[in-house]
């Protein structure tokens, strides 16, 4: 998660720098390059198919979750398509109904840790000074304390750590990578002429702040959304699987609880804890495709040479670096070494 | 005229990989003999980097070389084409038999390796057998070469000035005393009494090693003061080349002419700049006809349907234009009769001096 | 050398930054679960022990917020923290002391494996584009998607309950005694194999994708256009010039990636109900053992501070432009 950010930290704000590097063609603009990406496809398909999931999901599962029954542990059957757990409730829909839960949380955890990311990183690189100096303390304070010991501590000591309470909480401990990136490159876009231009002719700071410096930025604070969201999800489902949340809201996580405490495992229950794992896993890929797509967005030289691998091929080129390839035609092939007639 | 040590013949170069890739050089021709400093000119863009880095291979990915041949002289004058060797046999004439003087950027410098260490290593690749110490001493030589103080073996690229990274790398481009040296804009990034301190430098060192230079700049005024003979490109081909002197006193091509018209002489009568008007072409675009049509003041209707080919003039002298006003075979065919421009006394005047 | 006393002072503030954090969080909660708590143990506290409970969470009222701050910090200078309530009357900072090395054995170890077996694959896939190699890539991405505990979970499944290849739990074979015989390591080792091993497969991605970004980066740098210019070898170029550029930010990450690798390990020793300071850590919650919660917390911060220091000192030392900032 947080080295896929470095890239960006390191790439400029603005792809269409690159001259004679890009092989997408000119006027292509960058959003719709986006789109055209196959991983973040397939990235938003998935985390589409959950979130209808977590808007239908009550209505859509077979079973009320928490409905006890007497088949007690039954592996996968037609009645119950994921089996059942230990007191008999249907685990399909537990994770069906769970999928909300768990989407919320990582959406308001990451909305929240990114706006604070934005407000405290842009501010300390406009400002600079004193400002900057204090910000900077503050965010790396926060980014050197081990998130998931504290938000344990945190959550194990309040009253009742719901859903949203999680989610605030993951939120104040997180922000503090993006604030980190975000400051690196205002810092860069402050030096560059059109800020200098805005600056000169009087416009205020936060307008020039909204207008010009935000736009430039917009890749790398989805980025740093995605990633937030991401490790939110994860976050909230090793405290559910600790037990810190309650058990009457569902989420994967839950299931996984009540699978580690009634020794699924030594039972060889898999259907118990497998799929859960699973959705988290599918989801936390779909999330880390998107971010492939924005890196790739953001530093054209990432792109893979996929979309001419085939040509390639064909025409027998091995692009490398320091030795350029040759591709002449078929009569004048390449004869090593031999001296001039 | 001395022989030639560096033959390009009919360089195509390609970037992007894919099925429809920019022509960035057209069919370049161009020959270094030995001893001579040869300037070549043009604007950003126009692809003069890009031919020396092509015809060493050097090229970065997306660049492609689809043609042409680049025919290298070692030591002893035996010639191969470069593009033919295998990766071993280029790895051993690179630095060896040519060498390129990187612009003197921070970047062009390993950061974290003492430069002490970058002299030598490429010495160590070709010479396995030296010792440690005569590295160190024949690093120390190059320095004091280039003017440093030896005690600057154990700096690092950083703590250096623009002027001494730019004297270092000629320094290292030097180490093997390679009969062919391809200079990347050297003085592009100095200030203008470093360029000429490391200009002087440069010819006092070609003086007393006796290598041959590509010189390559978008500083033609340069170049008239320091090369013996000057390809100007223009659009990824050459549209001119003659000794120095001639292209500065007697340009035949109109973008040679628009070029030395833009530089103010420091001395002599003062004279109207006159500029180029448009814009650079886009490559991806070009037509069939001259890339310089759209911004010539003399194209006439051939220039835009037939591509001018590097030649010697009409007039027979020395030198290669690639214009329609100067083409012999064109005024045979008898074409672009009745336009005026083709006979002697039709060429404009800046261009029939 | 200006540089290792900057990171130092930043260390000590954030050190200083813990602890506060630490003093506010039981504070600033609603709710009081630990008074509760000390009413059920009441009368089988000695006073000083409770009064040491106090200073920690907070409930004197009649000490002023200052005042309970000098004393706490007294308390953690002469290395109390309180008293553990499950396993009364043990101080925490014994119990905490035995958990740490065998943390920072296991964590530590798979770490370091997972960082430099990660670099050596990412430098590998970024030098090299478009071989089979690059199918790496979204093979190890999938398995860091994926919780670490839950790929714990399946390994033990896999290979504890139904191979039977290692041990599902524990740290050790619990018939023998600690002891610093070949017999015990060996013990050790084997019990440390799995979770260590799911440590590795689940963290390595992010080190793979890093240094492959990063020698992507670098490979269009100049300097290396220039070392091909001298017809050096291949390795060395790769090395010298590519890799030896492209891993110093991977170091930085690693230092600040540290946090983040800690929180993901710890549950991976409540899986394996490793003996390390996350199992105790899970222990102390699920039994509402406050004062061990809390130890625990700042001994773990504590730690990746120091891990932090170490890679900072070790950036610098990779890097000669840090040694001139002053």
């Amino acid at each position: 998660m947080a080295t896929s950010t470095t890239a960006i930290e390191v790439a400029a704000p603005t792809g269409a720098d690159d001259v004679g590097q890009g092989v997408a063609r000119p006027g292509r603009r960058p959003r719709l390059l986006f789109l055209r990406n196959s991983k973040a496809l397939v990235g938003i398909a998935i985390l589409v198919f959950f979130g209808i999931l977590a808007v239908v999901g009550p209505w859509v599962a077979p079973y009320d979750p928490n409905q006890v029954s007497t088949a007690l542990l039954q592996p996968p059957s037609g009645a119950h398509w994921l089996g059942t757990d230990h007191t008999g409730r249907d685990i399909l829909s537990q994770i069906i109904v769970g999928t909300r839960g768990v989407l919320v949380v990582g959406l308001v955890a990451g909305l929240g840790a990114t706006v604070l990311g934005v407000i405290v990183g842009v501010t300390a690189g406009f400002v600079g000074g004193l400002g900057d100096e204090g910000l900077s303390a503050l965010s790396n304070v926060f980014l050197v304390i081990p998130q998931l010991p504290l938000i344990i501590i945190i959550a194990a000591q309040l009253p009742s750590a719901g859903g949203i309470t999680v989610a605030l909480v993951i939120g104040v401990t997180g922000w503090a990578w993006g604030a980190r990136v975000l400051r690196a490159q205002t810092l860069s876009l402050r030096k560059r002429d059109f800020v200098e231009a805005a600056r000169a002719t009087g416009e205020r700071t936060w307008r020039i702040v909204l207008a010009e410096v935000l736009p430039n930025l917009t890749a790398i604070i989805a980025a740093g959304f995605v990633g937030t969201v991401t490790f939110a999800v994860l976050s909230q489902v090793t405290l559910a699987f600790i037990g810190i949340t309650p058990v009457s809201e569902w989420n994967w996580g839950t299931i996984l609880f009540w699978a580690q405490n009634n020794l699924a495992l030594q039972r060889g229950a898999w259907w118990w804890f497998v799929p859960a794992g699973l959705c988290i896993a599918l989801l936390g890929m779909a999330l880390t495709l998107i971010n492939f797509g924005i890196d790739e967005l953001v530093n054209p030289r990432l792109r893979s040479t996929g979309m001419h691998a085939r040509t390639l091929r064909r025409r027998g080129i091995r692009p490398r670096v320091g030795f350029t390839p040759v591709v002449r035609d078929q009569w004048r092939a390449a004869r090593p070494g031999e001296e001039e007639r | 005229m001395s022989e030639p040590v560096l033959e390009i013949r009919d360089l195509h170069v390609d970037y992007g990989f894919g099925d429809d890739p920019t022509h960035v050089l057209r069919g370049v021709d161009l020959t270094l003999h030995r001893g001579e400093v040869l300037g070549l000119a043009g604007e950003s863009g126009c692809g003069k980097s890009t031919l020396a880095y092509a015809a060493t291979r050097l090229l970065p990915p997306p660049g492609l070389i689809t043609g042409g041949e680049v025919w290298l002289a070692d030591r002893q004058g035996r010639r191969s084409d470069v593009l033919g060797l295998t990766d071993a046999q280029l790895r051993a004439a690179r630095w060896r038999d040519v060498a390129i003087v990187f612009q003197g950027a921070m970047s062009s410098l390993n950061p974290v390796f003492r430069i002490g260490r970058q002299l030598t290593d490429g010495i160590r690749a070709h010479r396995p057998g030296l010792s440690a110490g005569d590295l160190e001493a024949r690093a120390a030589e190059l320095l004091e070469m280039v003017g440093i103080s030896a005690d600057r073996l154990r700096a690092y690229p950083h703590q250096l000035s623009g002027g001494m990274r730019q004297r270092v790398m000629i320094a290292m481009a030097l180490a093997l005393e390679p009969q062919v040296l391809l200079m990347d804009e050297p003085t592009t990034a100095l200030d203008v009494v470093m360029q000429r301190q490391v200009l002087e430098q440069i010819m006092e060192l070609r003086d007393r090693l006796g290598f041959s230079v590509v010189l390559i700049t978008h500083d033609v005024s340069l170049l008239v003061e320091v090369a013996d003979r000057i390809a100007i490109m223009y659009a990824g081909e050459i549209v001119e080349e003659a000794t120095a002197s001639e292209v500065y006193r007697r340009p035949r091509h109109p973008y040679s002419a628009g070029l030395l018209g833009s530089f103010p002489p420091l001395h002599g009568p003062r004279r109207e700049l006159s500029g180029i008007p448009g814009a650079p072409p886009d490559l991806q675009r070009l037509g069939p006809g001259c890339p310089f049509a759209p911004r010539c003041p003399h194209a006439m209707d051939v220039c835009r349907d037939v591509r001018p080919v590097l030649g010697p003039p009409r007039t027979g002298e020395d030198r290669r234009v690639a214009c329609h006003l100067h083409d012999a075979d064109l005024v045979a065919a008898g074409v672009g009769e009745g336009s005026g421009a083709i006979s002697g006394v039709g060429l404009p005047p800046e261009l029939a001096r | 050398m200006r540089f290792a006393l900057r990171r130092a002072v930043f260390y000590v503030f954030t050190a200083w930054a813990a602890v506060t954090i630490n003093f506010f969080v039981p504070r600033l909660l609603p709710g009081d679960p630990v008074t509760a708590l000390m009413g059920r143990m009441q009368g089988r506290i000695d006073s000083n022990a409770e009064q040491s409970l106090r200073v920690l969470f907070g409930l004197d009222q009649d000490m002023s917020l200052w005042d309970q701050y000098v004393h706490y910090w007294q308390m953690l200078l002469h290395g109390d923290l309180g008293l553990s309530f499950t396993h009364f009357p043990t101080p925490v900072a014994d119990i905490v002391a035995q958990a740490l090395p065998w943390t920072v054995g296991l964590v530590g170890i798979a770490t370091i494996i997972a960082f430099l077996l990660g670099t050596a694959v990412g430098t590998g896939i970024g030098w090299r584009r478009g071989t089979w190699a690059d199918s790496l890539l979204p093979i190890t991405t999938f398995f860091s998607a994926v919780p670490y505990f839950w790929l714990g979970l399946i390994a033990i499944a896999v290979f504890a309950v139904n191979l039977g290849w290692f041990p599902s739990n524990g740290s050790y074979d619990r018939g023998m005694v600690p002891s610093l015989s070949w017999e015990f390591v060996g013990s050790v080792i084997y019990y440390g194999t799995l979770p260590a091993l799911t440590i590795v497969v689940s963290s390595i991605s992010g080190w793979i994708l890093g240094m492959r970004n990063m020698m992507v980066t670098v490979s269009s740098e100049d300097y290396v256009t220039v070392a091909h210019a001298k017809g050096l070898p291949a390795r060395a170029v790769v090395v010298g010039y590519a890799a030896r550029n492209a891993i110093l930010p991977q170091v930085s990450s690693f230092a600040l990636a540290l946090g983040f690798v800690v929180g993901g390990t710890l549950v991976m020793e409540m899986v394996f109900s490793y003996q390390g300071i996350g199992y105790t850590l899970y222990q102390a919650v699920s039994t509402h053992d406050y004062p061990l919660m809390q130890g625990c917390f700042l001994v773990i911060t504590l730690s990746v501070l120091v891990a932090n220091l170490v890679a900072d000192l070790a950036y610098a030392a990779l890097d000669p432009r840090t040694r001139q900032e002053g």
